[in-house]
């Protein structure tokens, strides 16, 4: 009987692997969507510990 | 090469789809939506990007208890006809895998939950993942006829971390919501154990109707359903509730009362003729009695923006 290539476990291991391939991507997409919306959603010229910084104020100042 | 030489042809290997049946999909249909109205039932506008992942954390935690519920009840799901297909006793999977799965989907989802929401929405879910998983399937489920009544808390507690991703914080309204599913949670499986009939009794699980009989059982289905209507009707009063979700209450409630009544006042005999007729009417009834509740505060949520919903 000549060895096949392609056994037929192959197959259905590939469904598998592929299934989590497909996870694996579109979580590392959703960790990429939530970074970049975290991101721009912070005003970094108010963010805690800066306030004032930006116009050349130190928050000490201010109390 | 050794690999495929030493596997026999008959040996089952695990599919995608049996890992994800571990996760109880159809619970966490009931989880995503109740969550996702309760986020949006919130006052405070969540990022589509920010309110999808997180809802998907807490689908993803719960998915991670149903596991280590499957676990841990293994030797019941064996027994029971309801449960005897799931994917360890019908030797699909490993019980090592399940438990596997579970522990790390938890630290998963309560790590990404910490990062795309905020601390108190993870310790939440956390402590969901501990109360259905430890609490109620170790120890609760196997020791008392108050299983379902105690238990049903870890799946009421979804919309309250719906409204802490979008408020950071508690209140009365999400509470409503917990006691909504609480409240419904016991008359949902009772009717259920009712049908069953058997189930609980060959696995050794000390259902209502093991311990205390079905006409205690049908009793009970009728005090928890009057408490429920209560609840129910009186939640379209505050603030989450409205025209609308008041009228769905009113009609879904006067409907479910109905048919406690009519479970209450059959005996074993009477259901046994026309094999739970009532009984399983009752309990599919209860399936669209919570999502329609859950729908009408989501309808209310939505037209308040354009001063239409709500009072």
């Amino acid at each position: 009987m000549a060895i096949r290539a392609e056994h037929e476990m192959h197959g259905r291991r590939k469904g598998r692997n592929v299934g989590v391939g497909l996870m694996l991507g579109g979580f590392v997409v959703l960790v990429m969507a939530l970074t970049f919306v975290k991101i721009t959603q912070i005003d970094f010229a108010t963010a805690p510990g800066t306030v004032g910084q930006a116009s050349g104020t130190s928050a000490q100042g201010d109390n | 090469m050794t690999d495929i030489t030493n596997t026999p042809a008959t040996e089952y290997e695990a599919q995608l789809g049996d890992y994800f049946a571990l996760l109880k999909p159809r619970v966490m249909q009931l989880v995503v939506f109740t969550a996702l109205v309760g986020m949006l039932a919130a006052p405070v506008s969540v990022h589509p990007v920010i309110g999808f992942a997180s809802i998907l954390f807490v689908a993803i935690g719960a998915g991670a208890s149903g596991a280590l519920n499957m676990w841990w009840d293994a030797d019941i799901d064996a027994v029971m006809k309801r449960t005897a297909k799931r994917p360890i006793p019908a030797g699909k999977v490993q019980p090592g895998e399940a438990l596997a799965l579970g522990v790390a989907l938890s630290g998963l989802s309560v790590m990404m939950l910490a990062l795309s929401a905020n601390l108190l929405a993870a310790g939440m879910l956390l402590f969901t993942i501990l109360f259905y998983a430890i609490f109620y399937t170790m120890w609760l489920k196997r020791s008392t006829p108050q299983n379902i009544v105690i238990g049903g808390a870890a799946g009421a507690f979804p919309p309250v971390i719906g409204w802490i991703i979008a408020t950071g914080s508690f209140s009365v309204e999400a509470w409503l919501m917990f006691a909504l599913i609480f409240m419904w949670t016991p008359p949902h499986f009772w009717a259920l154990a009712l049908f069953m009939r058997s189930d609980y009794d060959d696995a050794d699980v000390p259902m209502l109707t093991v311990t205390h009989g079905r006409p205690s059982t049908r009793r009970h289905i009728v005090a928890y359903t009057v408490l429920l209507a209560i609840l129910a009707v009186g939640t379209g009063f505050t603030a989450i509730g409205g025209y609308i979700y008041l009228s769905f209450a009113i009609v879904l409630n006067a409907l479910f009362l109905l048919g406690a009544y009519r479970i209450w006042q059959r005996d074993e005999a009477m259901a046994e003729k026309d094999n739970y007729l009532v009984e399983r009417k009752f309990f599919r009834l209860s399936l669209y009695y919570l999502f329609l509740h859950f729908g009408a505060i989501l309808i209310e949520a939505t037209l308040r923006p354009y001063g239409l919903g709500g009072w």
